[in-house]
């Protein structure tokens, strides 16, 4: 009860003070983008934490939208691509000109270009919201990735158009010629972007994108037009996502097709969802796994999309909120320190779950093998274990363990369900709501 | 003196069924005024009208003299009028205390502004704080909106109506659905907030209306056919007949 009554604010303190640990939070953010580098050393994992951050920054530009305004686009990448393109056209005026522009202002050459075309296409894209807003980002996104294989002169056709960073003046002895130095480029840019896209969120403007996302017919009773709203908020989008594609420019020296298709528009809107579109933090999350994803399962299998869809259908049906709001839901019990309730639970659900992830997996590359037609020659690796495709018993174990995995799964999340209102029970008793 | 709200010959139309016709209504400045009428005789249509929320088909509507008939609801609200409706309202995922300050944003000059920090706005914050300890639900302030009781979503949505600090405050069936303790205190708080401003006030209930208003208007079949104090309203036969009379039976 104590607990209840030092929680309730007064008003006189209403200003949200904020606590150690939002700084702490921030600073970790920090850190761990400068330290990760220094830890992992391969010349693969620099590559791919690069991969990560652009994704990142990209994501949270498409969240402004879909979490923040509650605007549902498939066509994001048109911002992303252009920026990219403008990027890789500045980058060699600058080394033709001799301009004295080092490599890390590049972005912003992105981000006004993402900022332009949003400014221009938004003002009538954003005057609805829903399916309407949702089917003129398709097909803008139709249209400029068509027109970008018209026009060959300022896209480049199929093959794009190709730069070369280290042509730009050097920077403190930086010619980005290494990818760590890269990487530190892209890793200055996420900080910079998303501590500018958080404190957008905490403004006038980016309160009433909320209260646009979630009423827009009140927000004209209370002096809003929420059309207005929804196109500003497009319009930082739109810049953010420029400067996701200016550093992609950078990183890959070239901008073409694919970056402004319907595909990277789809990437983003996987990565931003699977995150979750409710926290601050999910679509940086949701870059992480679905980079991640993006390069490893590909190496590992051919229907590595398969998976992809597999694995966004799941978080749509049995976690809507992604994994930011998996993550979240224990924080009232971890502040109540009732999280050990839930542990064995969770350690008892995960290893039929790890059994029943691994016979769909093995069904879907033995069908995968068979409508590939070389399934006699064929030969599944799972945990290292190899897996004759053709071999009866591989499909025996496969039947098994979907099966098996699947009843015995469902009984023990009941177990983490019940041991989860229990903990939550007991962090109520302490005074912790949810 | 000019009036808070005039409307003239005011006529709407819903495809070929005409639902407000001739309907001529005069609100002073400061007065508090009752519009009464059964079901579906078009009082939430006549707020509509007022707040821009659908356009007259004919006819014209000032506020304060100035005429607002074709603006639209936030051009119309940004000129001092403001409404509550009669299914509640608010932004169900946000905190109570982000209805309320989401509702005073725009009448304090922030507008859309993208530089400042909302947290930081002293005037912002004084106000939201002083709303919610007027509507009661400062120990909510928490809470997202659509977490509330149903009364309590009754009195938030009252809040963020006069949060702006329009001058003229509509109020569509503020305590409808309230139990009668409920009711008696919207009542007083209504009558507290709305001191020294001109509010309009759609009411089932007649104690409430007889106690509150200033003058009443009965609408029935989209038309005003009595407009006056409360005794005029009582006395008037016409009244009787068509709508108190069947209260009586
Ligand atoms: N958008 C609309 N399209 C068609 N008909 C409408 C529309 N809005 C209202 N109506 C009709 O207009 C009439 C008046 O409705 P209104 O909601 O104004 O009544 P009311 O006086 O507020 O009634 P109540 O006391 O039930 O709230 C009703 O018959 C309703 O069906
Ligand atoms: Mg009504």
């Amino acid at each position: 009860m104590t607990e209840l009554t030092s929680r309730a604010p007064t008003p006189s303190d209403a200003a949200p003070a904020r606590n150690i640990g939002f700084y702490a939070t921030w600073a970790a953010f920090i850190l761990v983008v400068v330290l990760l580098p220094l830890i992992f050393r391969s010349g693969g994992s620099h590559t791919t934490f690069s991969l990560i951050g652009i994704a990142a920054i990209f994501a949270l530009s498409y969240n402004i939208l879909l979490g923040q305004t509650g605007l549902l686009s498939f066509g994001h990448a048109v911002y992303y691509g252009l920026g990219g393109f403008l990027a890789v056209h500045g980058m060699n005026a600058i080394a033709a000109h001799g301009l004295p522009v080092p490599l890390p202002f590049v972005p912003l050459i992105g981000g006004f270009a993402g900022l332009v075309f949003a400014v221009v296409i938004g003002w009538v894209s954003t005057q609805r919201a829903g399916t309407v807003f949702a089917m003129i980002s398709l097909g803008i996104g139709e249209l400029v990735a068509s027109s970008s294989l018209i026009l060959r002169s300022f896209f480049g056709g199929e093959a794009g158009i190709t730069t070369n960073r280290t042509d730009l003046p050097a920077l403190f002895g930086w010619n980005f010629g290494p990818q760590i130095q890269v990487y530190y480029l892209i890793g200055f840019w996420l900080i910079i972007s998303a501590i500018a896209m958080y404190a957008l969120t905490r403004t006038p403007l980016g309160r009433m994108c909320n209260a646009v996302r979630d009423n827009p017919e009140r927000v004209q009773f209370i002096g809003y037009d929420p059309h207005v709203v929804r196109y500003l908020s497009f319009c930082f989008a739109g810049f953010f996502a420029g400067i996701a594609g200016a550093l992609a420019a950078i990183n890959f020296e070239i901008a073409n097709a694919a970056y402004l298709g319907a595909v990277q528009s789809g990437i983003v809107l996987f990565a931003t969802f699977i995150g979750g579109v409710s926290y601050f933090f999910g679509p940086i999350l949701g870059a992480v796994v679905v980079t991640m994803l993006q390069l490893e399962l590909s190496d590992v299998t051919t229907v590595w999309q398969l998976y992809f869809g597999i694995i966004f259908i799941g978080i749509v049906m049995y976690a809507p909120g992604g994994i930011a709001s998996l993550l979240m839901m224990h924080r009232p019990l971890i502040r109540a320190g009732t999280l050990p309730m839930i542990l064995p639970a969770y350690l008892v659900a995960i290893v039929p779950t790890i059994l029943f992830a691994c016979g769909v997996i093995l069904t879907i590359e033995i069908l995968a093998a068979y409508s590939q037609g070389n399934a006699a020659s064929s030969t599944i690796r799972l945990f290292r274990i190899p897996f004759e495709a053709a071999n009866p018993m591989t499909w025996l174990a496969a039947a098994v363990l979907t099966i098996g995995g699947f009843l015995v799964a469902r009984m023990t999340w009941r177990g983490v369900t019940a041991a989860w209102d229990r903990a939550m029970m007991a962090a109520r008793e302490r005074g912790y709501h949810a | 003196m000019t009036n808070a709200i005039e409307m003239r010959a005011v006529e709407k139309s819903f495809g070929n069924v005409r639902i407000i016709q001739d309907l001529n209504l005069t609100v002073a400045k400061g007065e508090r005024h009752a519009i009464i009428g059964p079901n579906g005789a078009g009082k939430s249509t006549t707020f509509n009208l007022i707040s821009g929320h659908i356009t007259p088909t004919s006819g014209e509507i000032d506020l304060n003299g100035e005429r607002i008939s074709g603006l639209r609801p936030f051009e119309i609200n940004r000129r001092g009028l403001s409404r509550s409706f009669q299914v509640t309202n608010v932004f169900a995922k946000m905190t109570v205390w982000e209805n309320i300050r989401c509702a005073v944003l725009w009448a304090t000059g922030h507008r859309y502004a993208f530089w400042k920090n909302v947290d930081s706005l002293p005037e912002v914050r004084r106000r939201t704080a002083e709303i919610l300890e007027d509507i009661h639900l400062t120990h909510r302030r928490d809470v997202p909106a659509g977490l509330l009781t149903y009364a309590e979503q009754r009195e938030l949505e009252i809040g963020i109506t006069i949060a702006g600090g329009a001058s003229v405050i509509m109020l569509d069936e503020p305590t409808a659905g309230m139990s009668n303790t409920e009711t008696d205190r919207a009542v007083a708080l209504i009558r507290r907030l709305t001191e020294g401003r001109t509010l309009v006030i759609v009411e089932h209930d007649m104690s409430v209306v007889f106690g509150l208003a200033d003058r009443i208007s009965v609408l029935v079949y989209g038309n005003i056919i009595a407009s006056g104090t409360p005794e005029e309203i009582r006395g008037n036969p016409k009244v009787k007949e068509a709508y108190l009379g069947e209260e009586e039976h």
